[in-house]
């Protein structure tokens, strides 16, 4: 053990700035007040929020408005797939086999309320085709839901395309809302949903180095929302409850980061991730990288999230083997790790077999720095060339 | 409603000499145990213990129904020495037991009053009481009909020296020994169904247990130890204290897996693990190990498995769920409360290093000759030298 500590599980939680630390320290002893409350203890409470809402807002290059803050990226799923009315004629929703457990969950709640799903199948690295989605859409279809970046493979949709495509379907003066999950995106790479025409994005706090608990939904102008939690109608009615001041003060500053350095985020990270999995992939034979490929050019291809299958060996083994020295990283996603077995998105990818159970994710960050993935790459190499010399071309790990 | 417990004891009754001990024991124990309820009291009047709590009575109840060498508990009523407050007492009493008594419909509810009068200072012999507190009874709860041979509900009350008691249920407990009379033994703790079963059966013979665990990082993770830990903190609610010494266990494995034949490769490491916690109950002062083994339950708790895994040691090893079926030992981790920890998916390290065909039926000579490349005393000694001992104890509010 040397003692040097790298995380590389960012994707399923970051640590946070200190500066996010410090609002949420300073919201808690200073302004406890409640920000429905007259008096001065609330107003100050108030223009946290405010200020907050507005660097929300600036990251997402939209007006604060539109920002409704929920407890955490799931919350904000769930209120745009459960909110998101249907309409006279509605009773259909798009989405694909990669979403995360958020989309997918609430979706097969509507299910029990009769609406109709289709899931898209996606292609070997983890893409939807937006032709098949061109084609998915009816006349009964009211929402659309698809993710930015996949959390497990960093696999990254064409929403452009996707833009155009519901763009035309909507010309004929057709309703339909389109989602899109931005948690993983947010913070590495811009998230502009005006651009895009999305008229419902969910992030999250804690994924971009802010508190855990918060996330917010991005609800374009003139968009029927149903809320989910009633009550005091705080968060222009869609999200009642008194507002986790101290959790969205944190928020705001993470945001206020990302509006600054958004953009130079994928610039930065990209060639750390393109280095991580060509030192491994050069290292050790045999491993494979799931998801698109990190060609400088690839559009598909997040810059902070690299899936690799060490084959014969379980994700597990080699996820604590490299925590014995230091470095922290997850199988599947975090959330899923309990379950057992296989992610459905690598199943969906047509991954399988021991390639399925050796998969192992690392994530980074706009912290990130070289030197740390230089060690990462050589205590990789070192631990399954260690793990593979030990056990030979056996595979370990697996239940007989 | 109830403010006093009477505790019976039966099977240490029986062990002459030795009695006072015991009891001291199972009162620490009993003391202990109510740690959690603040303050209640632990006393020895009249030949038998007494605990007086305030607590909510399924409270302590609960509590008492986990403390190895209660036989029975009865709460009771204590009261004044005044014959309004005995009648009084009895109603309420006979109220209770009767919203617990499942009557056959068209059936009434049957009872009698039994008094002792042992404080003969008490105006009323047993008798006048027995008629006194019947009657009233009787008067005041419609339905109700003496049945002097086989009541539904049989009302004591002893009348002593400062109070009188008065009680209806006898709830049984758990038996067995109090925890600490019969010595100490170390458990072998994996993640598993069986040995935390095992711990607690040996616990309930009055033996006070240590656990050992061996810990395979970077083969099985943090979340499977927390799970081990947890198993421990179960325990402690029938021992208070459970402390876990865990073993880095990992080099062992890899050297076994290097050196060893495949199909001896968990008789290799059992025999280790034998070794290594005959050490730990030897410096520990523990007179036994206690496993999880049935016999035939898989290919490695075959007779003849246990012969050549246990001839490295010469201490006795308990095997308490020798004589259960799974099922048996499912539904007893069920009641113990230990079953749903236990089924967390999280690997302990046997399950990790199975190979497709463990020997069923290995010789002695066979473990003998594929031990021979390993340097058994250096294993032992790395393995001790890293060895982390935790002390898991009750959670008090």
């Amino acid at each position: 053990m040397t003692g040097r500590q790298v995380y590389l599980d960012n994707s399923a939680t970051t640590c946070p700035y200190p500066a996010v630390i410090r609002a949420v320290v300073e919201a808690m002893e200073e302004h406890y007040g409640n920000p429905s409350s007259l008096h001065k203890k609330g107003v100050e409470a108030g223009r946290l929020l405010s200020q907050a809402r507005e660097a929300v807002a600036t990251s997402l290059g939209v007006s604060p408005s539109e920002i409704v803050f929920t407890g955490g990226g799931t919350e904000a799923i769930n209120l745009a797939i459960k909110g998101a009315l249907p309409g006279r004629h509605g009773r259909h929703v798009v989405t694909t086999a990669v979403e995360h457990p958020a989309v997918l969950s609430a979706l097969e709640q509507l299910k029990e309320q009769g609406v109709e799903v289709t899931v898209l199948p996606v292609d070997g690295q983890g893409v939807v085709d937006p032709q098949q989605l061109q084609e998915a859409l009816r006349e009964e279809t009211y929402l659309v839901s698809v993710m930015y970046v996949n959390n497990e493979v960093g696999a990254v949709q064409p929403l452009e395309e996707i833009s155009v495509v519901l763009a035309g379907f909507r010309k004929g003066g057709r309703k339909l809302l389109w989602h899109v999950d931005a948690v993983q995106a947010y913070g590495k790479m811009p998230v502009l949903p005006g651009e895009l025409g999305v008229d419902l994005l969910s992030v999250s706090a804690h994924k971009v180095h802010g508190p855990k608990g918060v996330g917010a939904l991005y609800v374009a102008p003139h968009t029927q929302l149903r809320p989910l939690v009633a009550g005091g109608g705080q968060e222009h009615g869609w999200r009642s409850g008194t507002e986790n001041v101290p959790g969205i003060a944190g928020f705001g500053v993470a945001a206020a980061v990302i509006a600054r350095e958004a953009r130079g985020a994928q610039g930065k990270l990209f060639p750390l991730k393109k280095k991580l999995v060509e030192g491994i992939l050069a290292a050790v034979p045999g491993v494979l990288l799931n998801g698109p490929p990190c060609h400088q050019n690839s559009s598909r291809c997040a810059p902070h999230i690299a899936n690799l299958s060490f084959p014969g060996l379980r994700g597990e083994i080699v996820l604590h083997s490299l925590e014995e020295r230091g470095i922290y990283v997850s199988t599947g996603s975090a959330c899923a790790s309990r379950k057992n077995p296989g992610s459905h998105v690598l199943k969906a990818m047509g991954v399988k077999g021991d390639l399925l159970e050796g998969a192992v994710r690392f994530s980074l960050s706009p912290k990130t720095t070289e030197e740390e993935i230089d060690y990462v790459v050589e205590q990789t190499a070192a631990v399954v060339q260690e793990l593979y010399a030990l056990y030979g071309v056996k595979k370990i790990g697996f239940r007989p | 409603m109830y403010n006093t417990y009477m505790i019976r004891y039966g099977e240490i009754g029986l062990k002459g000499k030795n009695r006072p001990a015991f009891e001291r024991r199972l009162m620490d124990n009993i003391n202990r145990a109510l740690r959690k309820l603040g303050s209640s009291r632990v006393l020895r009047v009249y030949g038998r213990i007494l605990v007086e709590s305030e607590a909510e009575s399924t409270r302590v109840l609960d509590i008492l129904s986990k403390v190895f060498g209660i036989v029975g508990v009865s709460p009771a009523l204590r009261l004044p020495l005044e014959e309004q407050a005995i009648c009084d007492g009895a109603l309420a009493t006979i109220k209770d037991a009767a919203a617990h008594v499942l009557l056959p419909a068209g059936e009434t509810l049957t009872f009698k009053v039994e008094a002792r009068r042992s404080n003969k200072q008490f105006p009323r012999t047993s008798p006048e009481l027995n008629g006194l507190i019947g009657g009233y009874l009787l008067d005041n709860f419609p339905g109700l009909q003496v049945d002097v041979h086989t009541p539904r509900i049989k009302v004591r009350v002893e009348i002593r020296e400062k109070n009188a008691f008065v009680y209806a249920d006898d709830i049984s407990g758990v038996g067995g020994l109090p925890v600490g009379v019969s010595g100490k033994a170390l458990l072998l703790l994996s993640g598993g169904i069986d040995s935390p079963v095992a711990g607690w059966m040996a616990m309930k013979r009055g033996i006070e247990i240590e656990a050992v665990h061996f810990y395979s990082f970077p083969f099985t993770g943090e979340k499977s130890l927390e799970k081990v830990r947890d198993l421990c903190r179960i325990l402690t609610d029938y021992t208070s204290r459970v402390k876990i010494h865990i073993v880095h266990f990992t080099d062992i494995q890899k050297e076994i897996q290097k050196n060893c034949p495949e199909e001896l490769r968990v008789t290799i490491m059992r025999r280790m693990m034998f070794r290594l916690a005959a050490r730990i109950a030897d410096r520990q002062g523990a007179l036994a190990l206690v496993t999880g083994e049935s016999v035939g339950q898989v290919a490695s708790q075959t007779l003849e498995s246990m012969r050549v895994i246990n001839h490295v040691i010469d201490i006795p090893v308990l095997r308490p769920l020798v004589g259960m079926d799974k099922l048996e030992i499912i539904s007893r981790a069920q009641a113990i409360g230990t079953y749903q920890t236990s089924i967390l998916p999280y690997e302990d390290c046997c399950t990790l290093f199975l190979p497709k065909h463990p020997a069923t039926r290995p010789r002695l000579e066979q473990a003998l000759e594929a031990e021979q490349t390993l340097d058994i005393e250096s294993l032992l000694a790395g393995a001790l030298e890293r060895t982390v001992v935790e002390d898991i104890q009750q959670l008090l509010p």
